[in-house]
């Protein structure tokens, strides 16, 4: 389309719903440049580069075996603690940096903002994006080590669909449910990334709450313990947390721990509607005027 | 809706800033406004109030407006100059055009896609090479990846970097960095280019390529352009059409050459004032000048001189008891239709000792009036210390306008020709 045909109505009310998906379509290259720009520039200038991809969570995992497994003494289910670790780390990783993430988007790029316009929405997508591909390398790092203690260490593996529907249905639910799970993690974090970085543009409490706020999140999810762990009155704390249900269905899927709770992954999706609509709502709103006030 | 050769069009725009600090108070007045527009269906309390941007003197309300009604078409092709002292509101209105922030009240209508130039380079991400920033910058201005691919050759070569081609930015200097951005943003061909204040830096060989570049943008594209700029030179070789803004209003648009020139004219308001009651002057009013008079050799009042001629500008001072006047000193200018000083003469460098001052009376003596045929402003200054604001006593950039009468110069029986410009003229023989 000859872009001179394309007219432009800036106007001092926006209505609420007013999201520009056509312009989000016409900046797609724009979206690639995004994610190939966080995956280029996030390592520049180390020596050892991509490698932090994995010591990351190799060490977190290290750690975590020392003070949870050893001295705390919480159980993995039976699991073998990298195992179980590793695998709720890795999760946990992609819902924290693309959260962090998200919650900068307006202080972070003020300066590209300040200049041009194009569909804001573009940069928190593009980061979910880029932090996929991170998290699918560090999960490259959970099968190699998963292979590890299958054939040294005589571990029988234990994946929750294949164990309890057989092996055909089940395979098929061991490759759909991680999908599912993977991207609402993802849609989780960004709405409320961008909730808080729509408040946080004119209100900086908010920035103070994000660094230890996200920490705490850490521990009321199952994350590091088994949701069975739980004592039973907690247990139901814990079940509010939307995230709760994606982390045992993850761990469910691949190790065997964990629970399968289709009704509470709905009301974790029924959530996930209601926040992202309110946060595109409010971020879309927040474009408009934020840099008066940033 | 748009008229089919209107690029742009400002209807009623108005924008408002609230002054003091974002932060204490915001949430209460969030809440009003809620409670007033959302639930009681009432106007936006805060839109009432606030005045027009008038930075010196302080107002009543909280609310200010940066600018305010301004409405105006431009034409595709066309190339318009903004100007204005600072704070007029000039990158206000780029930024409201560039979508970068929503206008208080009115709409803004455009055609095509808009790149800007507000300070070039920001967009660049120090650590990607030159070749990565420029498909991430171009990408920023709605130019998709094949777009780019074409014109990437042409973009290295304006911006001579092709042995940097892939040398993270970080590593060039700002130089390069404002040419790499300023190419990023002419060959990528926006319909709409929006250039504020770029040719500031970069090297005179730059400056003139920027020039020539921007010229062919809208001659040969028909692609419009917005310059914001402190350069009257450059608005004057490169727009069509300018535009004043003055405390966030449009106080004329029209040719680019017009505007310039009432862009330094006097004001029409003051200049119907006595000279005593003008308020268009800087100083702290110690010493305070209450008349100007130009005087020819025989005492005669005048308004015009011819080339050549003898001068005196004779000032009346008012002076504070207890100032010893042998600290003053005087500053004068003949500044030209741009602003730009032609010839300035200072009291310290004629060392001249202003103690014995009677009546409150001094004259600057011109034996010889050696500037071009044109009209001139008298500039002057006066203070107690040349090094300190605050010992600045009185100063105005427009006192009066002096016209210079074309004349024989050179008694050769010619007179001087007449559109040769603003500059000093002196007594010279080829041989």
């Amino acid at each position: 389309m000859n872009p001179n045909e394309v007219i432009s109505h800036i106007e001092s009310k926006k209505k609420w719903l007013d999201v520009d998906i056509k312009g989000l379509w016409r900046y797609r290259d724009l979206y690639y440049m995004y994610i190939k720009r966080d995956i280029i520039t996030q390592y520049k200038q180390t020596i050892l580069g991509p490698a932090w991809y994995l010591i990351q969570p190799l060490f977190t995992t290290i750690m975590y075996m020392f003070v949870f497994g050893g001295l705390a003494g919480i159980s993995t289910d039976g699991v073998p603690q990298p195992l179980f670790y590793m695998c709720g780390i890795c999760l946990w990783q992609y819902f924290n940096s693309c959260f962090t993430s998200c919650s900068y988007v307006f202080v972070a790029n003020q300066r590209v903002f300040g200049k041009v316009y194009f569909p804001r929405l573009v940069v928190p997508l593009s980061s979910v994006t880029s932090n996929l591909i991170r998290f699918g390398i560090q999960w490259l790092m959970f099968v190699l080590i998963l292979i590890y203690y299958i054939v040294f260490k005589d571990y029988a593996p234990s994946f929750g669909f294949i164990n309890d529907y057989g092996m055909r249905v089940g395979l098929l639910l061991t490759f759909v449910f991680p999908i599912i799970s993977v991207f609402m993690i993802g849609m989780h974090a960004m709405s409320w990334g961008l909730i808080i970085t729509s408040l946080t543009t004119k209100y900086r409490d908010l920035n103070m709450l994000i660094a230890f706020g996200v920490q705490l999140l850490m521990y009321a999810t199952p994350v590091i313990y088994p949701l069975s762990f739980a004592p039973e009155k907690y247990r139901s704390i814990i079940n509010i947390n939307p995230l709760t249900p994606i982390f045992e269905i993850f761990k469910y899927t691949f190790v065997g721990a964990g629970t399968l709770d289709i009704i509470n992954l709905a009301y974790s999706a029924f959530t996930l509607c209601i926040v992202m609509f309110f946060a595109v709502i409010l971020f879309n709103r927040t474009e408009q005027r934020f840099m008066d006030t940033v | 809706m748009l008229d089919k050769n209107i690029a742009i069009e400002f209807n009623n725009v108005g924008k408002q800033y609230r002054l003091g600090l974002v932060g204490t108070g915001t949430l209460k007045h969030d809440l009003n406004r809620w409670w007033q527009t959302t639930i009681l269906g009432k106007e936006d309390p805060y839109l009432k109030i606030g005045e027009v941007n008038d930075r010196s003197t302080k107002g009543n309300s909280d609310y200010v407006w940066a600018l305010k009604d301004i409405s105006f078409k431009i034409e595709q092709g066309d190339v318009v100059g903004i100007i204005g002292k600072n704070g007029a509101g000039k990158s206000t209105l780029l930024k409201l055009l560039s979508h970068i922030t929503a206008p208080s009240t009115g709409t803004i209508a455009y055609r095509g896609r808009i790149a800007s130039l507000l300070e070039v380079g920001t967009g660049f991400h120090p650590e990607m090479t030159a070749r990565q920033n420029i498909y991430m910058n171009s990408s920023i201005m709605g130019m998709t990846k094949h777009e780019i691919d074409i014109k990437l050759d042409e973009i290295v070569d304006f911006a001579g970097i092709e042995r940097y081609l892939d040398t993270p930015v970080k590593r060039f200097s700002s130089g390069m960095t404002v040419r790499l951005g300023f190419a990023v943003a002419a060959f990528l061909e926006p319909e709409i280019l929006v250039v504020d204040e770029v040719l500031a830096v970069g090297d005179a060989e730059f400056q003139k390529k920027a020039i020539g570049k921007m010229k062919d943008v809208s001659s040969s594209g028909g692609r419009t352009v917005l310059f914001v700029s402190h350069n009257m030179t450059a608005v004057k070789q490169l727009c069509k059409s300018g535009i004043i803004l003055e405390n966030g209003q449009i106080s004329y648009s029209g040719t680019s050459e017009n505007a310039i020139e009432k862009y330094f004219a006097f004001d029409p308001n003051e200049m119907a004032k006595p000279f005593c009651k003008r308020t268009d002057r800087y100083g702290n009013g110690k010493i305070r000048v209450n008349n100007i008079i130009l005087r020819n050799i025989n005492g005669k009042e005048m308004t015009e001189a011819f080339v050549g001629q003898y001068l005196r500008i004779e000032f009346h001072i008012d002076v504070e008891e207890g100032i010893d006047l042998s600290n003053m000193v005087v500053i004068c200018a003949f500044l030209d239709m741009f602003g730009r000083s032609s010839v300035t003469w200072g009291s310290d460098e004629i060392a001249h000792d202003f103690g014995g001052i009677k009546d409150g009376v001094f004259s600057l003596v011109i034996p010889s009036l050696t500037l071009r045929p044109n009209t001139y402003n008298l500039k002057f200054v006066i203070s107690l210390n040349t090094t300190k604001l605050k010992d600045l006593c009185d100063a105005m950039n427009g006192a009066l306008q002096l016209t210079i009468l074309n004349d024989d110069f050179f008694s050769k029986g010619i007179n001087l020709h007449a559109n040769r410009g603003y500059s000093a003229i002196m007594p010279a023989n080829f041989e």
